[in-house]
């Protein structure tokens, strides 16, 4: 097998596993319900590191993905409140997510700093701009909101696929077909892969990179509209941290941390396996949340060492 | 052959170009005719890629003009000379190993519409490519996957187009075995019958007299000559590679003292390492210089490395001080008292953020344990003394080494050296890049460590430096030690017969 | 002609290499000269309780834990790495005291278990930067993400219920005062001389530098790079366990949730305030200590203003953009008509 599907097979297993683990433990578990119900929880989550992949497929990182989801959130709460359609704000949301992200993007690239500190500036601003908002929860009354949520499509078995669900297909049917049919999406691979024969074979890296932090906003925007319209509600202190775990769900999706080798499918099994987690734990019932935390450590912590011994697989130029 | 006719394809006149320190290329003039096969020879640093990245719009000329049948040029990118029928296949950075074949080779070309990709048309471009050169290999496979020499044609497919007038090849064979080398080389005179000029950089010599019509010389940023190549002799080109004449300084020290030979310090025997350097045997004796020459790629820097532990031997034994060494490292070097000075002062050699000081009192330092530290009086005392001692020009021993010339530099990678207080001391291009004075010190500095009683070897690129620093001489050919002159057989004639050949012309 | 042209580069690039250390220093006195604009009684320093009071001394004493903590930072960042596991190593130690002080142990013993803990998390992450080679931001994340849970996890050793504890040596030592002055201020001085005297009176310094700036090179200068780099985040972590003990007592609980949020950017960011370069090679304490105080003065300056404390965030974003925009190479260009200034 080639190599490259390595990393992603072994995330599919690790699935699997999970999956079988909760069916041998708890009745029920093996179920279009859980399944059904572990897609929609988890969708803002997989829709962000969805953006997150093609960031860390150029081999960069952005931080700001929480902040961003929080901020959205709380706009389209307050906008709620000032009269506005959802589907207004929300598409006013996503054009700032695009403008914010691509501003990141020429940052990095122009000003050659490491995206890990401009993102995390980003990270910053957005949270204190969620602050400068509401400092409380505000709900979001609209009749949309309900009719969004009521609306899902019935699976084989007992369980539903929920429109964040659906939303959240959609986006990673998007990102498949940018990473894999677009010359945006293999210039993302190349400059990962390798910047310098990136720019000798003629890819314009300023471009694409303002492009990559562009995507990642607008993946992270879509996420925040997701989570506001699935809980009703916008919080300035939501979504703090998630930039970790749409990160933990990249690595755990096969995407090499040092970018150019992943596949955006693999997102999905990262973000579910993530949810996985959650959802055995909370089965349990005697588990602690620390739990959670622990064990997607220990998971990063094997992938990360799996993808350490793969690269030199990749590695060839250079003795 | 259609070279007489017509105009040169290629014209660069008066290419100049400076680097902070460094004057990389001057006044350089180079013409490729339509189907000629181009050789492009010189040492490492003589300016041969920067001469090449500014024909190929990857670097930027301060001066001269590049005429392309007969009109003026100017681009800033790759993309922009690519478009012109400029192409080229670098040395190193090529392809993303990571991605396949089809990938590789339709990179940023126009294949499908809107931005959009049609794999299928993308694969027809790629065995389309492939098929000018007549490479058969599965093309979904990524190309780290293949052998390096496979990821070289498909480097060079990429780089051809139909409309190419100009290809450029940097080293494309310094990986490849004899076969491989045979097989591009049909593909070399395949694409001169297309009427392709062929820039072909290398420092092979046999592959330079098989494949290449005309023959360029670079050295230290001047062009020392142009020529057929059924018109230049193979010593003559190895003379115009190495040969400086012989400078007043080192003219006194070519006449050699016969200072009497101390105990050997350092013994290797059938010492090597696989596909690096075959097995040679060397003894380095206190109050002796050995010079070690070679063309690049001979393995002088490899041979130096493994005897101060930076490259792992992997057969034959070493021994410094009559010890043995099991696993040899920098670190054990240093600690038994072997000095090393790398070629690439930049990336090896300095931490050029640090203060002249610092990197002075470094090695001594490691030798000392990071617990007892040098006081603060006695590295101002010993930076003060070497700055005096090699004559480095700085105002004061607390400015960045990032900031000196070449020239000064290499005295604080020697000063560092000489502060670990060594019993043996190896040079790996002692004078790479430094100016002419500067160049004459060194020598005349490696002679004076060598009468205080150390054991030097000097690697060099430089005939005449090696004839003026050296006892005895070491020759490498192919990563091959192939013997040793000493005492008045050491002059240009010998050395360059040696490293030519018994075939030589 | 080329070395005259370098000569004149050189001094004033030397003016601006000493312009580097005026800029933070320059920033802390702007911040808290406003500060004297907006409060008249901003600079009152008065002793209540037998302990000095006043927002001069409470700038102090709030930056003082990441103040530690971004000492330990600069210390990684001078090998050319980042740890941005500090919160959690926080958490753990935090969680360690907690649990202890729960079990009965003596607390001179809990103090040093809680900074054993920190050399523990710092020598996981040296082994996976140094021994395994993994990138610095991949490596330190992983317990980045699991450190708080397994601070959790600990405070589950005793049930969880009731994480709060008294300690007169710990509180002593995070909220107490010597004569006048918050023993925590005098922690963070022995600390910074500790530190100072370890890097700057043995060769420690040195070697981290010149690994950070040139691994390849100093390597063949005989350094050992990789003990280098293994003691560079050992020291950060009992660094971060310091400033953990300190916070934990502050609220006389173990809180892994939520206790140093965010420390680690803030930390990084004292780090490049004070100059230190993200690329390495680099140690600067004092102006990391300026760095910190900075951020301090700022917060603090922020409440006293009666803006609300949200804005915070904003600020602290918008001075690292600025400072960043300023470090840069082609901003700088673009302001400057001497656009071609020759790298050296």
């Amino acid at each position: 097998m080639n190599s490259k599907y390595l990393p992603l097979a072994a995330t599919i297993a690790v699935f699997l596993a999970l999956f079988l683990i909760g069916g041998s433990l708890y009745r029920n578990f093996l179920s279009t319900l859980v399944l059904g119900n572990i897609l929609a929880d988890n969708s803002f989550i997989i829709i962000a590191a969805i953006g997150a992949t093609f960031v860390i497929l150029s081999g960069g990182i952005d931080l700001s993905i929480g902040s961003m989801i929080g901020f959205v959130g709380v706009c389209m709460a307050v906008l709620d409140s000032l009269g506005w359609h959802p589907m207004a704000t929300a598409a006013l949301m996503i054009v700032f997510g695009i403008l914010f992200g691509a501003l990141q993007g020429l940052i990095i690239d122009f000003c050659e700093i490491q995206p890990f500190i401009v993102t995390l500036a980003g990270l910053f601003l957005l949270r204190g701009a969620c602050f400068m908002v509401t400092l409380d929860s505000v709900p979001i009354h609209h009749e949309f909101v309900d009719v969004y949520n009521s609306m899902k499509i019935h699976l084989p078995g007992r369980g539903w696929l929920r429109s964040s669900a659906i939303v959240m297909l959609i986006s990673l049917f998007l990102g498949i077909i940018i990473a894999h049919f677009t010359r945006f999406g293999t210039n993302v691979y190349a400059i990962g892969g390798d910047k310098e024969s990136a720019r000798l074979m003629g890819v314009n890296i300023r471009k694409t990179t303002v492009m990559i932090y562009a995507l990642g906003g607008f993946y992270s925007a879509l996420a925040g509209v997701v989570y506001a319209l699935y809980t009703s509600s916008g919080y300035p202190l939501a979504g703090s941290t998630l930039e970790l775990s749409a990160i933990a769900a990249v690595v755990l999706g096969g995407t090499l941390l040092t970018g150019g080798v992943g596949m955006v499918a693999g997102t999905l099994f990262g973000g579910m396996i993530l949810g996985l987690i959650s959802t055995l734990i909370i089965f349990n019932g005697s588990l602690n949340s620390a739990w959670i935390m622990i064990s997607s450590g220990i998971l990063l912590f094997a992938f990360i060492v799996l993808h350490r011994f793969l690269v030199s697989s990749f590695n060839v130029k250079g003795t | 052959m259609n070279m007489n006719a017509s105009t040169p394809r290629v014209e660069m006149r008066g290419i100049c170009k400076a680097f902070p320190g460094v004057l990389a290329l001057d006044n350089v003039n180079l013409t490729l005719m339509p189907g000629e096969v181009h050789a492009l020879l010189g040492e490492n640093g003589a300016g041969k890629s920067t001469l090449i990245k500014i024909l190929t719009g990857a670097s930027t000329k301060d001066s001269g003009e590049i005429l392309l049948e007969g009109k003026p040029l100017s681009f800033q990118t790759t993309g922009e000379a690519q478009a012109l029928g400029i192409s080229t296949v670098y040395q190193e950075v090529n392809l993303i190993p990571a991605m396949s074949v089809t990938k590789n080779l339709t990179l940023e070309k126009t294949v499908g519409r809107f931005g959009m990709i049609s794999w299928r048309k993308a694969r027809e471009m790629a065995r389309e490519k492939l098929r000018r050169l007549k490479l058969d290999i599965d093309i979904e496979q990524a190309v780290g996957s293949y052998s390096v020499a496979v990821q070289q044609l498909v480097a060079i497919a990429r780089a051809l187009d139909d409309d190419t007038r100009v290809l450029v090849l940097d080293e494309p064979t310094a990986s490849l075995d004899a076969q491989e080398t045979a097989a591009l080389f049909d593909i070399i005179r395949d694409l001169k019958s297309r009427g392709i000029a062929v820039v072909f950089i290398t420092h092979f010599l046999d592959q330079v007299y098989e494949i290449s019509d005309r023959i360029s010389v670079l050295r230290n940023g001047n062009l020392v000559g142009t020529g057929l190549a059924k018109d230049i002799t193979r010593n003559e080109l190895i003379s115009m590679m190495i040969g400086r004449e012989l400078g007043e300084v080192e003219a006194t020290f070519a006449a050699k003292s016969n200072a009497t030979k101390g105990e050997p310090v350092l013994v290797a025997e059938g010492l090597g390492r696989k596909r690096t350097l075959k097995p040679f045997n060397l003894t380095l004796r206190a109050g002796e210089a050995v010079g070690l020459s070679g063309l690049l790629g001979s393995g002088r820097t490899e041979l130096t490395k493994i005897l101060f532990g930076a490259i792992r031997h992997d057969s034959g034994t070493l021994s410094v001080g009559g010890k043995s060494v099991g696993r040899s490292s920098p670190r054990y070097s240093i600690n038994s008292g072997i000095a090393f000075c790398p070629e690439d002062r930049k990336a090896e050699g300095l931490v050029g953020e640090l203060s002249i000081r610092e990197n002075i009192v470094m090695s001594m330092q490691a030798k000392r344990g990071w617990l007892s530290r040098v006081p603060r009086r006695d590295q101002e005392r010993l930076a003060e003394e070497m700055i005096k001692a090699l004559a480095i020009a700085t105002p004061n021993a607390d400015k960045p080494v990032g900031q000196l010339s070449g020239g000064n530099q290499q005295k604080v990678v020697l000063a560092r050296a000489l502060a670990s207080q060594p019993s043996i001391l190896l040079l790996d291009e002692p004078t790479r890049g430094i100016d002419v004075g500067a160049h004459a010190e060194i020598i005349t500095l490696i002679r004076e460590l060598c009468q205080k009683g150390l054991a030097l070897l000097v690697a060099s690129s430089e005939l005449d430096e090696i004839i003026a620093s050296s006892d005895r001489v070491a020759v490498l050919r192919d990563r091959e030690k192939i013997g040793e002159i000493e005492g008045a057989d050491i002059n240009r004639e010998k050395i360059i017969q040696m490293i030519a050949g018994d075939d030589g012309h | 002609m080329v070395t005259e042209r370098k000569n004149i580069d050189e001094t004033w690039l030397n003016r601006l290499k000493g312009s580097r250390a005026i800029w933070p220093l320059l920033a802390l006195a702007v911040i808290l000269i406003v500060d004297g604009f907006i409060s008249p009684n901003f600079y009152d320093i008065r002793i209540v309780e037998g302990r000095l009071f006043g927002n001069l001394i409470d700038i102090l004493y709030r930056a003082t834990p990441t103040a530690i903590v971004a000492l330990g930072m600069a210390v990684v960042i001078g090998t050319k790495g980042i740890d941005l596991s500090v919160g959690s190593t926080i958490a753990i130690a935090g969680a360690i005291i907690a649990w202890r002080i729960h079990a009965g142990d003596s607390h001179f013993a809990i103090l040093l278990m809680a900074l054993g803990a920190g050399i523990a998390c710092g020598v996981w992450n040296g082994f996976l930067v140094a021994g395994l080679g993994i990138q610095p931001i991949i490596a330190t994340l992983i317990l980045m993400v699991s450190g708080r849970g397994i601070g959790m996890l600990i405070n589950l050793f005793y049930g969880g219920t009731d994480p709060s504890f008294e300690s007169a040596l710990l509180q002593g030592l995070s909220t107490g005062h010597i004569w006048l002055i918050p023993t925590r201020i005098i922690v963070g001085l022995a600390i910074f001389a500790a530190l100072w005297l370890v890097l700057r009176k043995t060769a420690l310094g040195l070697f981290i530098e010149a690994v950070g700036g040139n691994a390849a090179a100093s390597s063949l200068a005989g350094v050992n790079a990789r003990i280098i780099i293994f003691v560079a985040y050992i020291v950060c972590g009992l660094l971060a366990a310091c400033a953990g003990v300190i916070l934990t007592a502050d609220t006389h609980t173990s809180d892994p949730v939520s206790v140093a949020l965010y420390i680690e950017l803030d930390a990084i960011l004292a780090v490049v305030i004070g100059g230190g370069s993200l690329a390495g090679g680099r140690i600067y304490l004092g102006m990391t200590v300026i760095g910190a105080l900075v951020i301090q003065a700022l917060t603090t300056s922020i409440l006293i203003s009666g803006l609300p404390p949200e804005y915070n965030l904003i600020i602290k974003a918008l001075v690292v953009v600025f400072v960043l925009l300023l470090q840069s190479k082609n901003v700088r260009a673009l302001f400057s008509k001497k656009a071609a200034r020759p790298s050296p």
